[in-house]
């Protein structure tokens, strides 16, 4: 069942194009939406800033494509925040795929900004991805903005407050931890992505 | 809550892991792929490969083994050493590194740390900092690779953190150059003033000895990661046992 990583020519690629192969996934890069036209499920990765990104999208017609989808589709990082309709970071719209806002994170006494390195996992409702992910179990995070929790929160974190990890609308998810970078814990919630039902 | 990150140093040098004392009489400690992956499953929390070669001799390190690294480990990695450009730190991030560490190169040009962060943005962008103290103040210094090319900086160690955090370093990662190696402890003193002015997270670097040194500059320099090498190489200490003393003496650690 062949996945497409949507190509926003933004450097994690490579990690998770590896983490995939890790997992013997079969797997394309789709610059375009005709690209990934064989794939069952999506990703969205990305670093960088929110306005490049969605940026590339609008002009590659991912953005128009990803409004009409009805695959799984999983983003990543930035990735996942592009999913929501609106970033404070580069004050620009996103796919609106999702409900909610993108702000800057305050750490408060928590530690320094950007918030990055291991965090927990704290599962709120009934979230697929966490399958046979323990409770507490610590993902990599590396990013300076946030989705406050909301309706569409699934899974949080906890960095100056709470903080949406995990985000989940119907068939579309996200995941503002690195799962590619996480270790056994990342590797089962990428296998989990590869195991819903489209 | 976040976690304090273990992150053990793969000093490399023409492909193999090296180690030191006080940067001199390197000895083959392994394989890069082989320890990489060795670390990764015992429970490092991330892994900095820093090419102590390449600065001195005007390398860059080789994207290829960047990318048998990222393909065979699933946490973060830093790579650093003779990183002089943004295309050299793009090769690199392309290659699946995650962070790209500048130390040299950004004494030389600070101007290199607003070029990487505008390009890749902060997340990515390590500053590395060698830093001894030179009559009562801290002082960079700089290609620390190679003895004989040493340079004393007349920067003080504390403007230099606060001039690559304005400039967009993500990260800082200070080596405390009378302690690299030997393994008498961190330097605490000079780590808890680093801390005071880094608004980014800091990593300890230099001292490691054991596992106490770990607790000790955790509560006392409040920093967001430890770095080591020769402790982890040489089996002093292992990477689990470390982590679950660590998680005992009230340390928030991944397990």
């Amino acid at each position: 069942m062949t996945l497409a990583i949507i190509d926003t020519s933004t450097a994690n690629i490579a990690s998770v194009r590896f983490a995939l192969e890790r997992l013997g996934a079969d797997h394309v890069l789709a610059p375009t939406p005709a690209d990934a036209a064989g794939a069952a499920r999506l990703i969205l990765p990305g670093v960088g800033a929110a306005g490049p990104a969605m940026a590339r999208l609008e002009s590659s017609a991912w953005a128009d494509a990803l409004r009409r989808e009805t695959r799984p589709l999983l983003g990543l990082c930035l990735g996942m925040q592009l999913l929501f309709e609106h970033s404070d970071e580069s004050d620009c719209a996103g796919l609106g795929l999702i409900p909610g806002r993108v702000v800057r994170l305050d750490p408060g006494a928590d530690g320094p900004w950007p918030h990055m390195g291991w965090n927990t996992l704290e599962t709120l409702r009934e979230e697929p991805l966490m399958a046979g992910v323990a409770e507490g179990a610590h993902a990599y995070f590396v990013h300076g903005f946030h989705v406050p929790e909301g309706p569409h929160t699934t899974v949080r974190t906890r960095y100056g407050g709470p903080v949406t990890a995990i985000a989940r609308r119907g068939h579309i998810a996200g995941c503002q931890f690195h799962p590619e970078r996480s270790g056994s814990v990342g590797a089962q919630i990428l296998r989990n992505f590869l195991e819903t039902r489209p | 809550m976040l976690a304090r990150r273990i992150i053990p140093c793969l000093d490399v040098k023409d492909g193999r892991v090296v180690k030191g004392v006080r940067f001199r009489d390197h000895e083959d400690v392994g394989d890069i792929t082989g320890l990489a992956a060795r670390y990764a499953a015992e429970g490092a929390d991330e892994l900095v490969f820093y090419d102590i070669a390449a600065s001195p001799q005007a390398r860059t390190v080789e994207p290829e083994w960047v990318s048998r690294v990222a393909r065979e480990i699933d946490i973060p990695f830093c790579v650093a050493g003779g990183i002089r450009s943004v295309d050299d730190a793009r090769a690199r991030l392309f290659a699946g590194a995650d962070k790209i560490s500048v130390n040299s190169p950004a004494l030389e040009n600070p101007g290199l740390i607003d070029q990487l962060a505008r390009e890749f943005g902060s997340q990515c962008v390590v500053v590395g900092i060698d830093s001894r103290e030179i009559d009562g103040t801290w002082r960079v210094h700089r290609n620390t690779g190679d003895p004989d090319k040493t340079v004393s900086e007349a920067r003080a160690t504390l403007d230099w953190i606060k001039e690559a955090v304005e400039r967009g370093a993500g990260e800082i990662v200070l080596n405390c150059m009378d302690q690299d190696g030997v393994r008498e402890g961190y330097d605490i003193a000079q780590l808890a003033e680093a801390r005071v002015v880094c608004p980014v997270p800091l990593i300890a670097s230099g001292g490691a000895g054991a596992r106490e040194h770990f607790a000790d500059v955790f509560a006392h320099a409040r920093v967001d990661g430890a770095l080591a090498a020769s402790v982890f190489h040489k089996g002093v200490i292992a990477i689990p046992d470390l982590k679950t003393w660590l998680s005992g003496q009230g340390v928030e650690i991944r397990p």
